[in-house]
């Protein structure tokens, strides 16, 4: 059963039915979903949660569907990783690493936002799924849309990284190359989506999208031990994630599921920092940019959400910073040579800004910390090309080897013994 | 004469239609004229101080407003000024 009682509108609070639309009729706000949190409290506890299968509809009360979920039965419960070796190079007591860069099927938090977003287009009667997407969201769609045998056309950039391209392109969808940036393939599928039947999932299903997103907090907060990380650091492009994970918190604490308080804070990449710009001069005027950073994630120069981000922000007594192209190959090699996980730049700019977050003494040394990684390094291979050790070249002989090795010891850079 | 492209919230105005045309030389003057044919809309798309809402976003032939003149960005006969809501996207 569902405890969903309608749709809202954030600004004004005007009130719609369930239905694929995303901005009210009145002030172009955003529609969010309401839920019946009195009722569902009577049924929700952790017991509950917890006897269920580790995928992201173990917290299906407080996600948008009406029946089963269609798909996304692999999705989410991703590893909460005790980032020890990390937190002694940034010298903190207690870090946290949320990995989304292993998430089911396509390798970002984009496949919890596209189990609801689909499940939800099915529900509804479409039988063609769209997006407009930087890769990350593009693959997701793609991979869900071949598993539910629905029709889907994605939009991207056309400069975008050869690993997100094929990883879309390989489950069949129409891929469509737009000549622009993502402001420019985003505006151009409002006026698609306004135009053709389909559900598209980050525009017209995009209430019922962005509340999968919540499954990443409400993860975290479980895997903690049902307690809240005192700091989180969420990179921010569209402003998605963080206002989303922000609610996941104050629902469990409003579901007396946790209890204590929380700081939240943004991070960009200085090549496409409204978000953090706004923050830093204390205005709630976002001005928008072109985007200019090897972080084509989160290179979103005029955020959807931005107004959200701040909102969340600054309830929670937190901060945003930003990070150079130079720091955020710094940090995606840092925490692979301290954690062994390959993120994307987007999780290079999360940990490059934790870590002058840490420095600047935002965030204090003795308190829980959680840095969220949303994406895969392994799609954005270009990013730190050249930046990495290549390998020895040798002939398939001993002797070489041995001299290759009597080398390298003797280079204090490199351990081999 | 500017072809002004209507998002879906804003079709209760005019008919239905999803495109109409609209005479002036900067953006303030074509939603003004807008609004004399379609009498309400503007208020859709201004705030009560007259600036646009923060959840619209205005673009003539494809740029937006914000990174040109605002409201005073001029528009020639011809062009395309397209309203779409801002609330959209991922990554």
């Amino acid at each position: 059963m569902s405890f969903v009682t309608g749709l809202r509108c954030r600004e004004c609070g005007a009130e719609s039915p369930v239905a694929p639309v995303h901005v009210c009729d009145v002030c172009f706000g955003p529609y969010e979903v309401v839920y019946d949190y009195q009722a569902m409290r009577r049924v929700l506890s952790r017991e509950a949660i917890e006897r269920r299968p580790r995928n992201l509809w173990r917290y299906r009360e407080l996600l948008p569907i009406e029946g089963e979920p269609a798909i996304g039965l692999h999705s989410g419960f991703t590893p909460l990783v005790r980032a020890d070796r990390l937190a002694r190079a940034l010298g903190v007591r207690e870090l946290w690493v949320k990995d989304d860069s292993v998430n089911h099927p396509t390798f970002s938090y984009k496949d919890r936002v596209v189990s609801v977003a689909i499940s939800k287009a099915i529900e509804f009667g479409f039988d063609t799924v769209s997006c407009a997407s930087t890769g990350n969201l593009a693959n997701s769609v793609s991979a869900h849309a071949a598993r539910a045998g629905l029709d889907c056309f994605i939009f991207i950039p056309h400069d975008l990284e050869q690993g997100k391209v094929i990883g879309s392109t390989i489950y069949g969808p129409r891929a469509v190359a737009v000549r622009g940036n993502y402001d420019d393939v985003n505006r151009l599928c409002s006026e698609i989506a306004d135009k053709y039947g389909w559900a598209f999932v980050n525009i017209n299903v995009r209430p019922y999208y962005t509340e999968g997103a919540k499954t990443y907090g409400f993860e975290i907060a479980e895997q903690l031990g049902w307690r809240l990380p005192k700091h989180i650091v969420v990179p921010t492009a569209g402003g998605t994630i963080l206002p989303k994970v922000a609610k996941a918190f104050h629902e469990f604490q409003h579901l007396g599921l946790v209890e204590g308080d929380f700081k939240i804070y943004s991070a960009q990449a200085t090549g496409c920092a409204p978000v953090v710009t706004a923050i830093h001069q204390q205005t709630d005027l976002i001005v928008p940019v072109k985007p200019k950073t090897i972080a084509k994630s989160i290179a979103i120069g005029n955020p959807a959400d931005g107004f959200y981000v701040l909102k969340a922000v600054r309830e929670s007594g937190g901060w945003g910073e930003s990070a150079t192209d130079e720091e955020i190959v710094q940090a995606i090699q840092l925490l692979a040579r301290t954690e062994g996980i390959f993120t994307e730049p987007a999780g290079g700019t999360t940990v490059a800004v934790t870590k002058k977050l840490i420095e600047q003494g935002r965030i204090p040394r003795d308190e829980s910390i959680v840095i969220s990684v949303t994406g895969n390094g392994y799609k954005t291979l270009e990013a730190v090309t050249g930046t990495v050790e290549s390998p020895f070249e040798i002939p398939a002989r001993l002797a070489d080897f041995d001299e290759l090795f009597a080398r390298l010891r003797g280079n204090r850079h490199v351990s081999a013994g | 004469m500017a072809q002004v492209r209507i998002p879906t919230p804003l079709r209760k105005f005019t008919a239905g239609a999803d495109a109409v045309s609209a005479q002036g030389s900067s953006v303030a003057a074509v939603v003004d004229q807008l609004d004399k044919q379609f009498p309400g809309i503007k208020s859709r798309i201004c705030d009560e101080a007259g600036e646009v809402r923060r959840f619209v976003n205005i673009f003539v032939n494809g740029e937006d407003i914000r990174f040109q003149q605002q409201l005073g960005t001029p528009v020639k006969d011809g062009d395309e000024v397209s309203i779409v809501p801002a609330i959209a996207g991922g990554h």
